[in-house]
C-alpha cells in the first residue's frame, strides 16, 4: 500500500522492517529525520533494536563495527562533516569485512560551512572498500535498503545507500514500504558465520606486515570489484519479489540518441524533464544515471556511451585541483575504448538550484 | 617437544621486549576474566605483539580496530550481545549468560586519543570493564609523551636541552575522570602486584555499570630500565606514594596499598630508570625531584597511604625476614 511520507521517515521504517539488532548513529543535519524517527520507533515500543546513543559519528561508526563483529545486523547514518569524522572508522569497517550497511544524506562539505545537498561527501570516502549505491527518488532509497543488507550479508562487505540531502530526505513522496512478510522472505534472519563467539574464539583486526598486507587488500579490491555480479543479481531478485525495477545504471530516451547527460542521484528528475524538452525541439539527447558507484558499472556505462558522439558529465562534486569525481570515473571506465566527446560540468554545489534550463543550457 | 599444559588465554607466545611490564600483566588480567570474555583492544604494543597475522595468541573473542576507539567497539559487542540474548530468549525462552565486555588500551588511548570516546562508554552506564595499561607514553611509537607522561619525564616529544627539563605537565588525573563520569568500581595498581590485579577484576565484576582499572606497566625501552627491574620499579612506584595503589567503589575509596616500612623515597624510584637520569645532574633536575617528592606527599596524606603503627611493626617483620 502506497503512502505519503518523508523521506527520512520513510527510510527509518524500512530500516525497522529490516530488523537490525543494533542501531548507532549521531545527529548532523540533513540526516536527523532518520535517527530521530528510529529513536521514536524504540520509544514507542514498535522497535526491537538496541538504539546506542553515541558522543560523535566516530562513535557511532565504532558501535556498529563492534556491533556487527559481534554478530547482529547493524544500522548507521550520517552525512558530510560526519561522514568525514567515520573515515578512518569506515576504512576498518570495510577493512574488517563487516556487513554493516548506512545511509548518507549527501550534503556539501566545510569550509565554507554549508547544510544543504551535494555529493562531495560520499566521493571522499569512495576508497574505502564500500559498496556504493545511490537513488534517484525516495522509493529507490527504500528499496535500495533491502538491496543493501541482501549483498552486504551475502558477501560480508559494508554497503552505503546515498540519497540526496533534503531533496529526498526532507521531501514527500507516495512511497510503498514492503510488507513486514515480504521483507522477512527476501531478507531471511542474519546468520554471521564469523564473529565475536566464546565458543569460539577467533581474533579480528590482527596486524598484516610487508609480506600478507598487499595480498589482502588486493583481494578485497577484487571482492569489491566482484560483487557486481551479487548487486545486479539481488537487483532483479527485489525486482521479481515485488515489481519495482532497480538496476546498475538507468537509461532514459538513449536510443537514438548523440549526446547523452550522465548524472547520479535526484538531479535525475529534472534532468528527464531537460531531456524531454529538448527531445521536443528535435535535439538527439538522452540521460544516463549511475545508481552503483562501488563497484563502477564499466561495462554498462560503455555499452550505453560508445554509442554517443558527446557525453556531458554532470558532477556534485569536484577533487579539487583536478575536474569532476564521476568525470574521472566516466573517463576511466571509456578510456581507450571509444572516441566519446566528454565535457566536465559541475553544479548544483551546496544545494545551489539545478533548473530545467541550466540542464538544457549544458548543451551548448 | 615435550607438550606442556598452559592454561592460559593469551597463549601461546607473544613478541614484545624481555621484561615487558604490559604484556606479563596482560595474561593475569585476562586470566582473571576468564574464557567468557570478549576484548576490545586498541592499537598498541599489546597489540601488535599478540595478533601478528595468523599468529594470534589469543584464546579469547578478541577484536583491534582503531588507536582510539575500543570503548565505543565495546559498547557495539554489548549491544550485540543484548539483542542477541533477546532474540534467543524469544526463540529458546531460557536466558542465556552474557560475557564480560572488556577494553585493554594504553595510556595513549585512554589519555589522549580515545579520551571523548571513553567518556561516551562511561556516560551510557553500560556493564563494560576498561583496563588501561600505563606506561606513561606513546612507547609503541618510541617513546613519545602522552597525558600521561609525570612532570620532568625524559621522552623523544619531551627531549631534554639547555631549555628543557622533560615533560612540564603533570600526569593527567584519569582515575579523578573516572570516578567523576560515574564509574561504579574504579582501581589501580601496578605490575608488580599480579595478585591485586587478579583479585581487583574478581571484585569488579561483582558490580554492574562502566568499570575503570588503571595499571602501571614499565616499558623497559622506553623507560630505560633493566629488564630485571621491571617488577621492582612498578613496586617502588607504588611503595613511594607516587602511583596511588587504589580501589574506589562507587566514589569512595575503599582501600589502599599501604607504602612500605622501608619508607622509599622518590629518588629511589627515579634512579633506576634512564628518563630520569637527567634530574640528578644539577640543580634544576633536583628542583623537579623535589616537586615528584611533593606529589608522593601529597599521594600519601590524601589517601592514607601511611602504615599504622600495627602495620608498621607487620611490615617491619617481613622485612626482618
Amino acid at each position: 500500500m502506497k503512502k505519503l511520507l518523508e523521506g527520512s521517515q520513510a527510510i527509518a521504517q524500512i530500516i525497522n522492517r529490516c530488523k537490525p539488532g543494533v542501531v548507532s548513529a549521531y545527529p548532523i543535519t540533513p540526516q536527523t529525520h532518520i535517527v530521530e524517527d528510529l529513536a521514536k520507533l524504540k520509544a514507542d515500543g514498535e522497535a526491537e533494536y538496541e538504539f546506542v546513543r553515541t558522543e560523535s559519528e566516530f562513535a557511532a561508526a565504532s558501535v556498529v563495527l563492534g556491533a556487527s563483529a559481534a554478530g547482529t545486523r547493524t544500522y548507521t547514518a550520517t552525512t558530510s562533516q560526519g561522514l568525514l569524522l567515520m573515515l578512518e572508522v569506515l576504512y576498518n569497517i570495510a577493512g574488517l569485512e563487516l556487513p554493516v550497511v548506512m545511509t548518507c544524506a549527501n550534503r556539501a562539505v566545510g569550509a565554507p560551512i554549508n547544510i544543504w545537498n551535494d555529493q562531495q561527501d560520499a566521493m571522499t570516502v569512495r576508497d574505502t572498500g564500500w559498496i556504493m549505491l545511490f537513488a534517484k527518488n525516495i522509493q529507490e532509497a527504500v528499496d535500495l535498503h533491502l538491496v543493501a543488507y541482501k549483498v552486504a550479508e551475502g558477501i560480508n562487505q559494508s554497503v552505503m545507500v546515498n540519497m540526496d540531502g533534503f531533496y529526498l530526505t526532507h521531501t514527500m513522496e507516495e512511497v510503498n514500504i514492503p510488507e513486514q512478510t515480504n521483507v522477512d522472505r527476501f531478507l531471511p534472519k542474519f546468520k554471521p558465520v564469523d564473529f565475536l563467539d566464546v565458543k569460539n574464539p577467533k581474533t579480528f583486526g590482527y596486524l598484516a606486515t610487508q609480506k600478507e598486507y598487499q595480498e589482502i587488500r588486493l583481494q578485497l579490491h577484487e571482492k569489491v570489484k566482484n560483487s557486481r555480479s551479487l548487486i545486479i543479481k539481488t537487483m532483479k531478485d527485489f525486482k521479481n519479489s515485488f515489481g519495482r525495477t532497480l538496476e546498475p545504471v538507468s537509461t532514459y530516451k538513449t536510443a537514438g540518441a548523440k549526446t547523452v547527460y550522465v548524472c547520479m542521484g535526484s538531479i535525475y528528475g529534472t534532468a528527464k524533464i531537460a531531456v524531454d524538452e529538448l527531445r521536443k525541439s528535435g535535439k538527439p539527447v538522452g540521460l544516463v544515471a549511475i545508481n552503483m558507484f562501488r563497484p563502477f558499472p564499466d561495462k554498462e556505462i560503455l555499452a550505453v556511451l560508445s554509442k554517443m558522439k558527446k557525453v556531458i558529465v554532470i558532477n556534485r562534486a569536484v577533487s579539487l585541483g583536478a575536474e569532476g569525481i564521476l568525470t574521472t570515473e566516466i573517463k576511466k571506465a571509456l578510456y581507450g575504448k571509444c572516441k566519446v566527446k566528454i565535457a566536465d560540468e559541475i553544479v548544483g554545489l551546496g544545494g545551489r538550484n539545478v533548473s530545467v534550463e541550466d540542464i538544457k543550457n549544458l548543451l551548448v | 617437544m615435550a607438550k606442556y599444559k598452559n592454561n592460559n588465554l593469551l597463549f601461546p607466545g607473544h613478541t614484545a621486549c624481555a621484561g615487558c611490564g604490559q604484556n606479563m600483566t596482560a595474561i593475569h588480567v585476562i586470566n582473571a576474566f576468564g574464557p567468557n570474555t570478549i576484548v576490545s583492544d586498541a592499537t598498541g604494543c599489546l597489540e601488535v605483539t599478540t595478533t601478528k597475522y595468523g599468529e594470534s595468541a589469543w584464546n579469547v573473542p578478541y577484536i583491534h580496530s582503531l588507536f582510539e576507539n575500543p570503548s565505543a567497539v565495546a559498547s557495539g559487542i554489548l549491544a550485540a550481545l543484548k539483542s542477541r540474548k533477546q532474540e534467543n530468549k524469544k526463540t529458546t525462552n531460557q536466558e542465556s549468560e552474557m560475557p564480560n565486555v572488556v577494553v585493554f588500551a594504553g595510556d595513549g588511548s585512554t589519555f589522549d586519543i580515545g579520551f571523548g570516546l571513553l567518556a561516551g562508554m562511561f556516560e551510557r552506564r553500560e556493564n563494560i570493564t576498561y583496563i588501561c595499561f600505563d606506561n606513561e607514553g606513546y612507547q609503541n611509537t618510541g617513546a613519545q609523551a602522552s597525558g600521561s607522561s609525570p612532570l620532568g619525564t625524559e621522552t623523544t616529544t619531551t627531549p631534554i636541552g639547555k631549555m628543557s627539563w622533560g615533560a612540564d605537565q603533570q600526569k593527567k588525573n584519569m582515575v579523578a575522570f573516572a570516578v567523576s563520569m560515574g564509574a561504579v568500581y574504579v582501581a589501580t595498581s601496578t605490575a608488580a602486584y599480579p595478585k591485586d590485579i587478579e583479585n581487583k577484576i574478581r571484585e569488579s565484576m561483582k558490580y554492574q555499570g562502566p568499570k575503570y582499572i588503571q595499571i602501571l606497566v614499565p616499558c623497559v625501552p622506553g623507560w630505560g630500565i633493566d629488564p630485571s627491574k621491571t617488577v621492582e620499579v612498578a613496586r617502588l612506584a607504588a611503595t613511594t606514594g607516587f602511583y596511588p595503589v587504589l580501589e574506589i567503589i562507587n566514589g569512595d575509596v575503599i582501600k589502599v596499598l599501604k607504602t612500605s616500612a622501608l619508607k622509599p623515597k622518590i629518588e629511589d624510584y627515579l634512579a633506576l630508570q634512564g628518563r630520569y637520569k637527567h634530574l640528578f645532574k644539577n640543580d634544576e633536575g633536583k628542583k623537579i625531584i623535589k616537586k615528584l617528592q611533593k606529589i608522593c606527599d601529597a599521594n600519601i596524606e590524601i589517601y592514607g597511604l601511611c602504615p599504622t603503627c600495627e602495620e608498621h611493626q607487620i611490615l617491619m617483620q617481613y622485612r626482618d625476614k
